[in-house]
């Protein structure tokens, strides 16, 4: 059985096509790598899968559970977490508080909610997540005056404290400097392997793609028009044209042949 | 407020004690003095935990006129005379109202959820102006209290309502403390951070301040409930947006960075309110605006953050 | 029969009362964001000055119709002088600030103008019944109207429509629509964001002070007014969606109605009638009936 599988996803906003029958299985353990340009409907199909956005039509089933239309939160305490493009942190809290709030919430019951944050079990757990994002040096320092990068980081150790079954990564590397990327890439990875995590990034370098997915999407106009591996849709003449955004075969310019 | 938090805890029973110490040596107007000020800081702690999360309410005098006419309709109908059980009594109502109007308005935030609070203490003031059964805008006298099953002397009384104040308040305010220490209390400021990432770590940001908004309601109705008691009398203007406004107004003024400035706070307003009241009747509000306003321009986390900068060199 | 005359004359007679106070409101909310607590002082303030105008004119023995001027005129005299003073003088400062900051900033504003108030005409009522006697009365059947009243129907009515046409057909009126979504682009292109402000601020306190100088004919004007005008104006304000004039309009007839037909038929229950209105709007419609749509977030 898939871990998560769409069927027919359709969202419109307005005359805007977000997800044209959006159909995919992701098996367990896997590293799955989203492209498109902007606006071709990644985000939205994120969105979707994380309760964000409800699909006009379709179905999105986690596992054994038909899970379209939960609320983010339900869907979070299914097992599915995800990090933001912006990424969505407690600016005013520090770094190692962000995560203990992100683990103390586990679960959301009422008297876990009662019992104090800085206990000795949530410590050690957030001292495990700051040594493996590397995070420990700014581990007292406000969130809101971290660099970009770190700043991601923690973003997606947030997302992954709860040791979700399935993480999605909206853009973990967009507005991180060139020299940074993939440092932050490869912590990000190892960390997850360590706990057993199937992913699923939205990216747009093509480099990260090329280094850490091992099955990649490509997304045009809502729908998807590649699903293989990397090696093979980066070098697909259509993804050339439609995603990368490079001239056609015939030196034509492309037509939406949809 | 992370560390020290057992200072906290031992400086409130200390401070308890110290009270109630207090309360064999003081005179009956020190005493009064004392029991408004520690049931008005009731009412803004409650405020304090409502600021954490970013929001204002200035319909609090609506839970708190609840508290104070619970305590004389259940004297005057009930025969309920015993102050224990008339403050339990007050909050418990108080506590049930904001549990329901909770419901609608933990949906809004900033403005909105200020002015619907507003609009809901002035629809309580609406009722009770025009209900002739509950003495309209006379309102009608709180019926005296005992303690413990005896009928004190109006001293005493004094006295022993001062000592039922003082440990509600040290009891409510190491509630608090122990609710800012626990992750329900730290979850407040990742709300007013980012509600989006709160709800996507599983929690239901409504839950949270709902939670918190039916807890101030409580504090304030108990707050209410003691002030009717001490005054020996309640009325609509108990309800009036200007006492809400005056609640906001201590918050600021102590800041809330901890949950002793709401006390501290409230006792050095109702000084500086009777010599005011004394001496420049006509200009109180205006001194209460220009106050406010100094307050927000440059000392916006109040007196206490001041307190705080001389003890620790920090902000 | 008589009785829903009464009610529908007296329900669109408070209407639109509570149109000219409440649209200064949601016009400077809708372009500032600002929510204006002091709008109570200025409609205190306009009846105040409204009242002493009146006063004044009655003492010279012009044609007591002639009255009727001096109530726009101290509106706009307040107004003006109350506007420029709050919004250059206080409110520019904290541009960028919290919203519920400068919520703050304006009760304050309101508390300090209270006891100036008080301190430049006292405590004493004063009475401005002049333009309300010299417009005499209508009748219909066994009931009688105050044209003053009825004229405020036909009054609203005009405002509304020059607030419409003004914000639909003049050219500043469709840089109100850029100034709102996004001032920095508008600064971009050449609006003078900050005079817009000005400006905006300005009408709203006029219209505010308007609302009070319309009503010093009506009422014996005391200290106090100004309070209970600001929770009624953002109850309808609220009900029919913050910054929407038309909204205003149709929150005004809603709770203008519901409110007459209470006194007449219920009394007790005025005040809740109002805010109980108000409230069952908003379970429905979160942010009132005629709210702006919001863009996506994430």
């Amino acid at each position: 059985m898939p871990l998560l599988q769409t069927i027919g996803l359709t969202r419109h906003f307005g005359s805007v096509v977000a997800a044209r029958n959006v159909s995919l299985r992701v098996a367990r353990d896997e590293v799955v790598g989203i492209i498109g340009a902007n606006g071709a409907g990644k985000t939205t199909f994120v969105n979707m899968v994380t309760g964000y956005l409800t699909p006009e039509r379709g179905h999105i089933r986690f596992a054994d559970r038909d899970i379209t239309g939960l609320r983010p939160r339900q869907i979070t305490r299914l097992g599915i977490c995800r990090s933001f493009q912006v990424p969505q942190v407690f600016p005013s809290a520090s770094v190692r508080d962000n995560l203990l709030i992100s683990l103390g919430v586990i679960p959301a019951t009422p008297r876990a909610l009662w019992r104090p944050l800085h206990r000795p079990a949530l410590q050690e757990a957030a001292e495990t997540l700051l040594q493996r994002y590397q995070l420990d040096g700014h581990r007292s320092q406000a969130a809101g005056l971290l660099p970009q990068g770190m700043r991601k980081l923690l973003d997606i150790a947030m997302a992954a404290a709860r040791k979700p079954r399935l993480l999605l990564l909206d853009e973990p590397t967009s507005g991180v400097s060139v020299a940074e990327k993939h440092d932050i890439m490869d912590i990000v990875m190892a960390a997850l392997r360590e706990e057993g995590v199937t992913v699923l990034f939205v990216e747009h370098d093509m480099d990260i793609v090329a280094r850490h997915a091992q099955r990649v999407l490509a997304f045009y106009d809502g729908g998807i028009i590649a699903d293989d591996a990397p090696g093979t849709v980066l070098q697909d003449p259509t993804v050339r044209e439609l995603v990368l955004g490079e001239p056609g075969a015939n030196g034509e310019q492309a037509d939406a042949e949809r | 407020m992370t560390d020290g938090h057992n200072h906290t805890n031992k400086g409130l029973l200390l401070a308890l004690v110290v009270l109630g110490l207090l309360g064999f040596v003081l005179p009956g107007w020190a005493a009064f003095l004392g029991i408004v000020a520690l049931s008005k800081g009731l009412v803004v702690l409650g405020l304090l935990l409502l600021w954490r999360l970013g929001l204002v309410s200035f319909g609090q005098a609506l839970y708190f006129g609840i508290g104070g006419y619970t305590v004389g309709l259940a004297g005057l109908w009930w025969g309920l005379h015993d102050a224990l059980a008339l403050t339990a009594l007050g909050t418990l109502a108080a506590t049930a109202i904001a549990a329901l109007l909770g419901l609608l308005i933990a949906r809004y935030r900033e403005i909105f959820f200020a002015m619907l609070s507003l609009a809901f203490s002035m629809i309580l003031y609406g009722l009770l102006v025009k209900s002739d059964l509950l003495g309209s805008s006379d309102g009608f006298g709180v019926p005296p209290v005992s303690f413990a099953g005896m009928a004190l002397s109006p001293a005493h009384g004094t006295l022993a309502l001062y000592a039922l104040a003082a440990v509600v308040a040290c009891g409510a305010a190491l509630l608090v403390h122990r609710l800012l220490r626990a992750t329900l209390g730290h979850l407040a400021g990742a709300v007013r951070d980012s509600e989006l990432r709160v709800e996507y770590l599983g929690v239901s940001v409504f839950q949270v301040i709902y939670a918190q908004y039916v807890a101030a309601g409580a504090l304030a109705g108990a707050g209410g409930a003691i002030t009717a008691m001490a005054v020996g009398h309640v009325d609509p203007a108990l309800v009036y947006w200007t006492v809400s406004g005056e609640f906001v107004f201590i918050t600021i003024l102590a800041g809330t960075g901890h949950v002793a400035a709401p006390f501290l706070g409230a006792l050095l307003f109702e000084v500086v309110r009777s010599f005011a009241m004394q001496y420049a009747p006509f200009t109180w509000q205006l001194i209460l605006g220009v106050v406010l306003l100094l307050l927000i321009l440059f000392l916006p986390n109040g007196l206490w953050s001041l307190a705080r900068r001389w003890r620790g060199g920090e902000a | 029969m008589y009785t829903l005359l009464a009610i529908l004359v007296d329900g669109l007679v408070y209407a639109s009362w509570l149109f000219v106070v409440a649209v200064g409101l949601t016009l400077i909310f809708g372009v500032m964001r600002i929510l204006n607590v002091a709008h109570g002082s200025l409609y205190a303030f306009g009846a105040y000055a409204a009242a002493s105008l009146v006063g004044a004119y009655a003492a010279t023995g012009f044609p007591p119709a002639g009255s009727l001027l001096l109530l726009p005129a101290a509106a706009l005299g307040v107004g003006l002088v109350l506007g420029l003073l709050l919004e250059r003088g206080l409110l520019r400062r904290l541009h960028g600030r919290d919203e519920i900051i400068i919520l703050l900033v304006t009760y304050a504003a309101f508390l300090i103008l209270e006891d100036v108030l008080r301190l430049i005409w006292g405590s004493d009522a004063y009475l401005a019944f002049q333009p309300y006697a010299a417009l005499g009365n209508l009748e219909a059947g066994v009931l009688i109207f105050a044209t003053y009243d009825l004229s405020l129907i036909g009054l609203a009515v005009l405002l509304g429509l020059a607030l419409w046409w003004g914000l639909q057909h003049t050219r500043r009126g469709k840089l109100r629509v850029a100034v709102i979504h996004d001032p920095e682009l508008a600064r971009l292109v050449g609006i003078d964001v900050s005079r817009f402000h000005t400006g905006t601020f300005v009408l709203g306190a006029m219209l505010g002070a308007l609302g009070g100088a319309l009503t010093a004919p009506q009422i014996s004007v005391t200290p106090g007014i100004g309070v209970e005008v600001i929770v009624l104006a953002f109850a309808v304000v609220a009900t029919g969606g913050m910054g929407s004039i038309p909204g205003a309009a149709v929150g005004a007839v809603i709770v203008g109605l519901s409110r007459a037909a209470a006194v007449h038929l219920l009394p007790e229950v005025e005040l809740f009638v109002i805010y109980g209105v108000m409230a069952a709007v908003l379970a429905v419609r979160p942010h009132g009936l005629f709210s702006p749509a919001e863009g996506r977030r994430i």
